[in-house]
């Protein structure tokens, strides 16, 4: 096996491990933070269904955002539906064996590539021409919008120009990932470019603002239920200091 | 105090363009050494400042689960940037929601975060510097913790908990604000945050009651520390002093004796105000709070009431549960204790709003809407109330209850635009620590979305009357309202447009409305 196809899928075990370690410890400290009081805010449901329905307002449909900015509510909803979508679309090459019916009905996802463009290069304006957001920018800001918009578009230009990489190998390769039978990578050095900034991508979500994935469904404010009066709501910390409490 | 222009209000909100800068400057008044001390804090700046300050702020995030989550979360999209009243007001880019968490955000990410640590410069990572301390004395003092920005966050990140945590690291190390941190002081030694002793209070409280006896005939009480008494009223101390305040605190009074409630108010525990909050201090806001517990123990009460105030309802209805077992489903002793005294068929606490609420409701309370007649009333949503609070168990009460109040008192209510009411309603500006008067400028050009809204509303439906049922509101318009060409009698409290429409039984017939 050639240098390029070890150090790739080194790579890959690396960028995955970081990736699942790093959050699963961000979600372990989140989770293991009390929350010492009941902030929820309005519209805060009354009951724990209407939590799970305003998460799911929430991640699904963006509903805040879309009251705070219609144009960044845009960009960001369909880039980041359009990341769901071809992420579904990517599966049947890591499918090990026999590609189920449904994966194989996947193509005509390729499609969401092109309103991914859109939303970044629209996220990516704003930070560019809105001076409150360039305000607030960070280098690291620019540089991950341009890392997915790489990604997006040297996989435009292997799906949808003459670019295509040897499709066998890719499948091969892709697969060998999950059932440890590892295999050459193809030789195109757009594909490679590709998959370096992907897995790079998954490495760095950990110590990135990516963590919003994860820390949107431990936000004290959206995911408590407004009900401080009826069921007393007290952490650990708080409650030691009643031990040495006369009781007022 | 600098000299300052008004903003001019025009036809509609405008975002202002940035004006980097604008409110640059050393901040409001310090606390002195004897303020600090008498909170437990160190009286002044300490030597190792950076090191003490990386450590409470280690302690705080292992502390508050909100913390790591909004610090970790962002991703600079800038959906709250235009939506804080002070960047609003003064175009200072750090007065936008974001930014203003940047100040301690970067600092989290030198000192907490592995891209902070090694590539401080691509995430924005800084030292924590003297500058860098300015700014966070500077700008933490330029939130009201009105949680505007945490509405329009897809994230529910909410600033105010970043703010009350820049305090309470800021306190660790010795700087602390003046004004919250002096009337903390006036509450742990008195009881309430003017410093107001039992027997000055006793004299204004038989005073009102002569002056309500001599304007309608009836001899309503407001006592003091009447044990066995069924319902306790915690109200802000400004109520007992301040116009328009005082006339809110009347017409309470006159809605427990028109209901034949027996009712105290308590010199122990004579403030409703919790500054505590303010300040991010848990153990501090507990203390202010255990008062009102020992008071409603010692007095016996079956009932707690808490007057208009906007953070102090936040801190009843959604932190006294937590903080001194005043509220229901309690399973542990020391909580139970109270819970087992207070009458679980009310919710407790309650806010005085839901009690005259649910008399209208029942029909037990009768006006005489024309009284108000000369009023075209509008209604400011307080801030901790709206976005901290709930009224009346139901979706949306707190929106929903100050209104019927003020529609049962009054014919003519006209709403202020969407966008600047209820869950989205602009603070008054002088919020969360923030009305102090070397902090002028600042509460002026914060008000300017209110006041917007509010010429907006005058010229349209002829408004001429702002009710509020926060003290700090009430003050606050007060006082900027002229800089606005606005009458500044124009606020009132909620329960004084029903003390003027109110029909007590036996009162004079002749009664006359108060002219304004």
């Amino acid at each position: 096996m050639s240098l390029t196809s070890i150090l790739f899928i080194v790579f890959f075990y690396l960028a995955v491990s970081l990736c699942l370690v790093g959050v699963t410890l961000k979600v372990i400290q989140y989770a293991s933070t009390p929350v010492p009081l009941k902030i929820p805010t309005a519209p805060a449901p009354l009951t724990q269904f209407g939590v799970v329905l305003r998460m799911m307002r929430e991640v699904f449909l963006f509903s805040s955002l879309f009251r705070a900015s219609k144009w960044t509510w845009l960009f960001g909803w369909l880039f980041h539906w359009a990341l769901v979508l071809l992420f579904i679309r990517h599966l049947p090459y890591f499918w090990p064996g026999e590609t189920p019916e449904i994966l194989r009905q996947t193509e005509s996802l390729k499609y969401a590539a092109f309103p991914l463009i859109f939303g970044l290069s629209g996220l990516l304006a704003r930070r560019f021409f809105v001076d409150r957001v360039r305000y607030i920018s960070s280098p690291s800001d620019y540089l991950l919008l341009l890392l997915l918009i790489a990604i997006a578009l040297t996989g435009v230009l292997m799906t949808f120009a003459s670019y295509y990489p040897d499709m066998g190998m890719v499948y091969s390769f892709a697969e060998g990932l999950i059932t440890l039978n590892w295999s050459e990578l193809p030789s195109e050095g757009i594909f490679l470019a590709h998959i370096f900034m992907v897995f790079f991508l998954i490495a760095i979500f950990p110590i990135s603002k990516m963590l919003h994935a994860p820390g949107v469904f431990f936000s004290p404010t959206l995911n408590q239920v407004d009900n401080a009066r009826k069921k007393r709501h007290i952490s650990d910390w708080a409650i030691d200091k009643e031990k040495n409490s006369k009781g007022g | 105090m600098a000299k300052f222009d008004t903003p001019k209000l025009e036809t509609y909100l405008k975002t202002p363009a940035l004006k980097r800068d604008s409110m640059t400057g050393g901040g409001p008044f310090k606390a002195n050494a004897d303020m600090q001390k008498s909170l437990g804090f160190p009286g002044e700046k300490v030597d190792n400042w950076q090191q003490v300050a990386i450590e409470k702020m280690a302690d705080t995030i292992s502390k508050y689960r909100s913390l790591p989550v909004f610090l970790d979360a962002c991703v600079k999209c800038g959906a709250c940037a235009d939506k804080c009243h002070y960047f609003l007001g003064t175009g200072d880019p750090k007065n936008m929601p974001v930014a203003r968490q940047d100040l301690f955000r970067s600092v989290y990410r030198r000192h907490f975060t592995f891209a902070g640590k090694y590539f401080p410069k691509l995430v924005g990572a800084k030292e924590f510097d003297e500058a860098m301390l300015d700014d966070w004395y500077n700008y933490f003092h330029q939130c009201s913790e009105c949680r505007r920005c945490s509405v329009y966050c897809p994230y529910g990140i909410d600033t105010a908990e970043i703010t009350m945590a820049a305090r309470e690291v800021m306190n660790a190390i010795g700087v602390g604000q003046k004004y919250c941190n002096q009337i903390l002081g006036k509450v742990k030694k008195i009881g309430n945050n003017l410093g107001m002793p039992e027997p000055a209070l006793r004299d204004t409280l038989l005073d009102l009651e002569e002056e309500i006896e001599e304007d309608t005939g009836v001899a309503v009480k407001l006592p003091l520390d009447k044990e066995g008494a069924e319902i306790l009223l915690i109200t802000p101390s400004a109520d007992f002093f301040a116009e328009p305040h005082i006339d809110g605190l009347i017409g309470y009074a006159k809605v427990f004796h028109q209901s034949g409630a027996s009712w105290t108010l308590s010199s122990y525990a004579s403030e409703g105000a919790n500054f505590g909050m303010f300040i991010g201090n848990y153990d501090i806001m507990r203390e202010g709070a255990l008062r009102i517990r020992k008071a409603a123990l010692d007095l016996g009460v079956k009932r707690i009431i808490v007057g208009e105030c906007g953070h102090a309802w936040r801190v009843a209805y959604s932190f006294w549960n937590t903080l001194i077992g005043i509220g229901g489903g309690a399973k542990d002793e020391y909580a139970r204790q109270l819970q087992n005294q207070l009458d679980q068929n009310y919710p407790q606490p309650q806010h005085i709003i839901e009690y005259t609420y649910d008399l209208i409701q029942k029909g037990q309370l009768t006006f005489d809407k024309s009284k108000n007649d000369h009023r075209t009333v509008t209604f400011h949503d307080s801030c901790n109330v709206a976005r901290g609070s709930n009224m009346g168990g139901i979706a949306n009460g707190q929106f929903i209850l100050p209104r019927e109040v003020i529609k049962a008192a009054c014919n003519h209510f006209v709403e202020m635009s969407e966008g600047t009411i209820k869950t989205s309603t602009f603070c008054c500006g002088g919020g969360g620590g923030l009305l102090a008067d070397d902090l002028l400028e600042l509460r002026v050009k914060g008000a300017l979305p209110r006041m917007q809204a509010l010429k907006q509303s005058e010229e349209k439906s002829g408004v001429n009357t702002l009710a509020a049922l926060c003290a700090i509101c009430k003050s606050q318009f007060t006082k900027v309202l002229p800089y606005y060409d606005f009458d500044p009698f124009m606020v009132v409290s909620v329960h004084q447009l029903v003390s003027e429409a109110l029909i007590l039984d036996g009162a004079n017939s002749q009664q006359e409305s108060k002219a304004l």
